[in-house]
């Protein structure tokens, strides 16, 4: 299968939406095809690789918090991350500074780029395909 | 002739701009293009064999691929037997595919 | 290459964000090069209502200085030379007259969009 650049503008919170898990199904399939991709992350979407996530016990599970294994977005990003570069592609991922700011989210993982509107917008024009992922 | 994805991640149980969508779909295709309306989410609900089923079933006799997201279904409890007629079952990986082939696709 | 972008969702957090962040992201690209459309659809085609005012609000003393003003930025998406689109069949069934539509913006039937959408090389939904 020939290697694609593909780029996704993904804007929901964590753990508000369905689309996050898709957005994430998504992108788990382009790493999977060693693909190349570019997420723009936009207004809540900045938090998704927030380093300061933290698991939690869930009483109503019965669970400790070692039990519940809660899944962190930012756990999702950067196994994506080792994934995409183990298969062969690579995952380029830059929050919209002006949103990380308005939200205090600023200590990201490592590898998060910093960017505007612009860099969708070029990723977008170099790439052979682009999915906005809106909130609604 | 263009190449359409349009996907469809709600319902028209909770969303009036559903059915509009569904429209579109319809439209791009009386147009000449390759259309497919894949469902994810809570966009599978319909998918089920009921009356808002039908307007699916209806876009399928139009010339629309309708799809629905194994996953999605599996999810909501929807078996095989109780999608409607005219909606195939596919994994997520058919919008990787229609992005590689470099459809235009539109995320509703 | 040229994008459609659909604006769809409307009123979700401008009071917050001081615009919609979709027309803002519009605004935005257009800054960086990009050849856009707007296609304003559901609830958005109230967006180029004239008589829209946020104004007024305040929380615990905090006065919202600068409250959205949605019209003036779709009529400046038109001033940059942005082909602005409204679905006049949703504007009819919110009761919206052509009267009540700033200037430029061109109405269109939801019948009539595949030709916008061919006109484009990517359509992207907000």
């Amino acid at each position: 299968m020939a290697k694609k650049t593909l780029t996704f503008l993904m804007m929901d919170a964590p753990f508000e939406s369905p689309r996050t898990a898709t957005a994430f199904r998504l992108l788990e399939i382009c790493a999977e095809r060693g693909h190349d991709v570019n997420v723009f992350a936009y207004e809540g979407a900045v938090a998704l690789p927030f380093s300061k996530q933290k698991p939690h016990a869930n009483a109503v599970h019965g669970h400790d918090v070692d039990e519940e294994e809660h899944p962190l977005p930012k756990d999702w990003v950067a196994g994506l991350q080792n994934k995409f570069a183990d298969k062969g592609g690579k995952l380029e991922w830059t929050n919209c500074g002006l949103c990380v700011d308005e939200r205090g989210v600023g200590e990201a993982i490592d590898g998060i780029g910093r960017g505007t509107p612009g860099d969708h917008w070029k990723w977008a024009e170099s790439s052979d395909n682009t999915l906005v992922i809106g909130t609604k | 002739m263009a190449k359409y994805l349009l996907i469809e991640s709600r319902d028209p149980f909770d969303a009036a701009e559903v059915g509009n969508h569904y429209e579109v779909a319809e439209t791009l295709k009386k147009a000449g293009n390759e259309v497919t309306l894949f469902l994810v989410e809570n966009g599978v609900l319909p998918a089920r064999k009921s009356p808002a089923s039908e307007r699916l079933t209806a876009l399928s006799k139009a010339g629309v691929t309708v799809l629905a997201d194994a996953f999605s279904l599996k999810e909501r409890g929807i078996g095989d037997g109780s999608v409607a007629e005219g909606i195939g079952t596919s994994p997520l990986e058919t919008v990787i595919d229609q992005l590689e082939a470099g459809a235009k696709a539109v995320w509703h | 290459m040229k994008v459609l972008q659909v604006i769809e969702t409307a009123y979700r957090c401008n009071l917050e964000e001081q615009d919609d962040p979709a027309v803002w992201i519009t605004h935005a690209m257009k800054g960086a090069g990009a050849d856009l459309g707007v296609l304003l659809t559901g609830n958005a085609v109230n967006y180029a209502v004239k008589a829209q005012d946020a104004s007024g609000l305040s929380f615990g003393g905090k006065v919202q200085a600068q409250p959205p003003n949605i019209a003036r930025d779709v009529a400046k998406l038109v001033d940059k030379g942005i082909e602005v689109h409204l679905v006049s069949d949703d504007a009819a069934a919110r009761g919206i007259e052509s009267s009540d539509l700033i200037e430029g913006v061109k109405p269109i039937t939801r019948r009539e969009l595949a030709a916008l959408y061919d006109a484009h090389d990517q359509v992207w939904n907000w």
